[in-house]
């Protein structure tokens, strides 16, 4: 995690005091995922699948392979860093540096061919300061 | 309360108080002399009175929805529940040996616990404030027993502490705060805090350091007896020749700090984590079974809704059957809506566009349980653990230990991961199977010889792939709060969502039954008016 963003994290840590049945104090220092492919092993395929093919219960994670809506890269970023129904916001989580690396691996990858890179600073630009909405 | 003799009684000073400072600081004075409780519980609703034929449905079985059933049909309306599950109690719920678990995505554990051994996938503690939960264990006969919260000889591992090796939290809190002391001291000897502090509580804030941090005669916090009895002995006290005990040696302050010791501490002054806490003797799922026994007979398992519709006479309700895919429609004057936001966001309704937009607006967090069975209890018989928590900074986050059967032979169950965030994600985007590899890599740090030559077997719930409910607990911000809260909580029309993420107790089963008992409170007034 970079310093920046370290220091934002600790300071929603104090701004937001326990008010949940949380883990406490432990879990403070996961592994730093880096690459898109790392981030999308780390954080997506828990809800999208190793496949990205999304999964049903009683509601549904959508699929993200060969998904049109990735076509304009706005869409992805402002999902993964401001969220909207079931998908939470990772602004408190990725830096922009991580989620434009883990958007550009989706829209290259599980039948998507979007080349275009996405950068830190196209997500920055469209993103809310750390801390979600 | 009689007045004894000259001195005033607490309601009379009350009373005083009201008079000149108004209710706000007779609230606070209430609080200090201890008569404001710690909860909004006022008691159980008390409704009667129902228009003869009114009748509610109830979505979703868990204790929102359950407490809501038994309430209204006390009243006196035709209740029905409609339960996408076939069992009762929601996030209330406990794993045992036979159980099967099947997750999104489709991987399929079979749990192989010994009998009586469980894992609380959800809710595992109980704060002794909520009276609302303990009222209702109480009326349903569920037998509580301690859940041992805080245990001083757990431990405490942080990666960038100690090489690696986890420590006693006795022993880094007793450094800690030995250390505090004897440099909070040395700060009044040089006046430096002279401007803050008058004489007298000098001397007296300097007896409170000696005492509090175990410091010596000459305010220093130092390897001795004294500091033992904190931290603990290196040979404790015993009996016969060496009957005496040795002291130990305490930690450099840069290697106490390096374990982030105060973070464990300050989440023991937590409201909500303070002891006393209680746990349902045989899971947490026996609250939920204990309900479920109250108004089985209402509830339709199985039963997927698709569509929520309301209208002038009444709401009507589309579900599907999960087994066989039939199709039936539910009809009902009103409606108590506990399905949880990921899911109720993706049901087709014609609540406002209001209420719409609240529901999409608050997703969930998400987190991991690892339960892994061990043959036998080496945290007890080697390491004196009995109950409470070893925190770790890697993704489990914590260990946690059995709160029963101390000092019994043959395998319990150890809460081998209790992860959220970053780590919580990682764990749950994991197969099952190496969830358990990664609990047990991780866990060994506090029992390396034991941890994997005793291990059994394990089960685990990734809270994000429970189909039921796509993820953990309502995330609330002060934003979403201000901006959707209040449309969140009001009835829409004929409908009233109740459940934890309609309350500001998010994430507790206390949240989930006092939403419950406004929702249908307001609602009961509603359709007397109606």
């Amino acid at each position: 995690m970079k310093p920046a963003l370290a220091a934002a994290a600790a300071a929603l840590l104090l701004a937001a005091p326990a008010l949940a049945d949380e883990p406490g104090p432990g879990g403070a220092k996961p592994p730093v995922p880096v690459t898109g492919q790392q981030v999308y092993q780390m954080v997506c395929q828990t809800c999208h699948m190793a496949d990205g093919k999304g999964a049903v219960g009683a509601g549904a994670f959508p699929s993200l392979a060969s998904n049109p809506k990735l076509k304009v890269a706005a869409y992805p970023i402002v999902m993964v860093t401001k969220g909207r129904g079931a998908m939470p916001w990772f602004s408190d989580l990725l830096s922009p540096a991580q989620t434009a690396a883990v958007i550009t691996y989706v829209r290259t990858n599980f039948g998507n061919a979007y080349p275009e890179p996405v950068t830190a600073e196209d997500v920055a630009r469209l993103s809310p300061p750390a801390g979600g909405h | 309360m009689e007045q004894t003799g000259q001195r005033t009684t607490r309601r009379q000073l009350l009373s005083t108080i009201g008079m000149l400072g108004g209710s706000a600081l007779m609230y606070n004075m209430m609080t200090t002399l201890g008569y404001a409780a710690e909860t909004q519980f006022k008691g159980p609703p008390n409704l009667s009175g129902a228009k003869k034929g009114a009748s509610v449905i109830v979505l979703g079985a868990g204790l929102a929805g359950m407490l809501a059933a038994y309430e209204l049909t006390k009243a006196g309306y035709k209740v029905r529940v409609l339960e996408y599950q076939d069992r009762a109690g929601g996030r209330n719920w406990s794993l045992y040996g036979g159980d099967t678990v099947t997750e999104m995505g489709g991987a399929t554990q079979k749990v192989g616990f010994a009998p009586g051994n469980y894992l609380n996938p959800g809710p595992w503690r109980i704060p002794h404030h909520h009276r609302t939960l303990l009222h209702y264990c109480k009326a349903f006969n569920v037998e509580l027993q301690p859940f041992i919260q805080f245990n001083h000889n757990a431990y405490v591992h942080n990666t960038d502490a100690f090489g690696g090796k986890p420590q006693r939290f006795k022993a880094l809190a007793a450094d800690f705060e030995g250390n505090v002391a004897e440099l909070l001291g040395k700060a009044l000897d040089q006046k430096s805090l002279d401007a803050s502090v008058t004489a007298e509580d000098r001397d007296r804030l300097k007896e409170a350091l000696r005492e509090w941090g175990m410091l010596d005669g000459d305010m220093k916090y130092a390897k001795n007896l004294r500091s033992s009895e904190h931290r603990g002995f290196d040979r404790p006290p015993g009996g016969g020749v060496n009957g005496a005990p040795t002291p130990s040696d305490v930690f450099a302050l840069k290697d106490v700090l390096d374990s982030r010791i105060w973070r464990n501490m300050a989440f023991f002054m937590n409201d909500e984590f303070q002891t006393t806490m209680f746990q349902p003797v045989g899971g947490m799922g026996m609250i939920g079974k204990a309900f479920a026994r109250e108004v089985q007979p209402l509830i339709t398992h199985n039963a997927k809704v698709t569509r929520i519709d309301q209208g002038k006479k009444g709401v009507t309700i589309t579900y599907g059957d999960t087994g066989t895919g039939v199709v039936t429609e539910a009809k009902a004057d009103w409606c108590v809506c506990t399905i949880p936001l990921t899911v109720l966001s993706q049901i087709e309704n014609n609540m406002s566009a209001k209420m719409n937009a609240a529901i999409a607006a608050v997703p969930y967090s998400n987190s991991v349980k690892i339960g892994l069975e061990m043959k036998r209890r080496f945290w007890e018989e080697d390491a004196a653990i009995y109950g409470g928590h070893s925190f770790t900074n890697q993704e489990i986050g914590l260990v946690s230990y059995p709160n029963n059967n101390f000092l019994k032979d043959g395998p319990a169950v150890l809460l081998g991961a209790f992860a959220g965030g970053m780590g919580g994600y990682h764990l749950a985007g994991m197969t099952p199977e190496e969830r358990i590899e990664a609990a047990l890599a991780q866990g060994s740090v506090f029992h390396p010889e034991s941890y994997r030559k005793e291990f059994s077997n394990g089960a685990s719930v990734a809270w994000n792939r429970v189909p039921w409910i796509l993820g953990c607990c309502a995330r609330w911000t002060e934003e979403t709060r201000a901006a959707h809260y209040q449309t969140l909580v009001a009835m829409d029309d004929r409908v009233v969502l109740a459940g934890e993420h309609a309350s500001y107790v998010g994430c507790w089963m206390e949240g989930a039954l006092l939403s419950s008992i406004d929702a249908i409170t307001r609602l009961h007034k509603r359709a007397l008016e109606a």
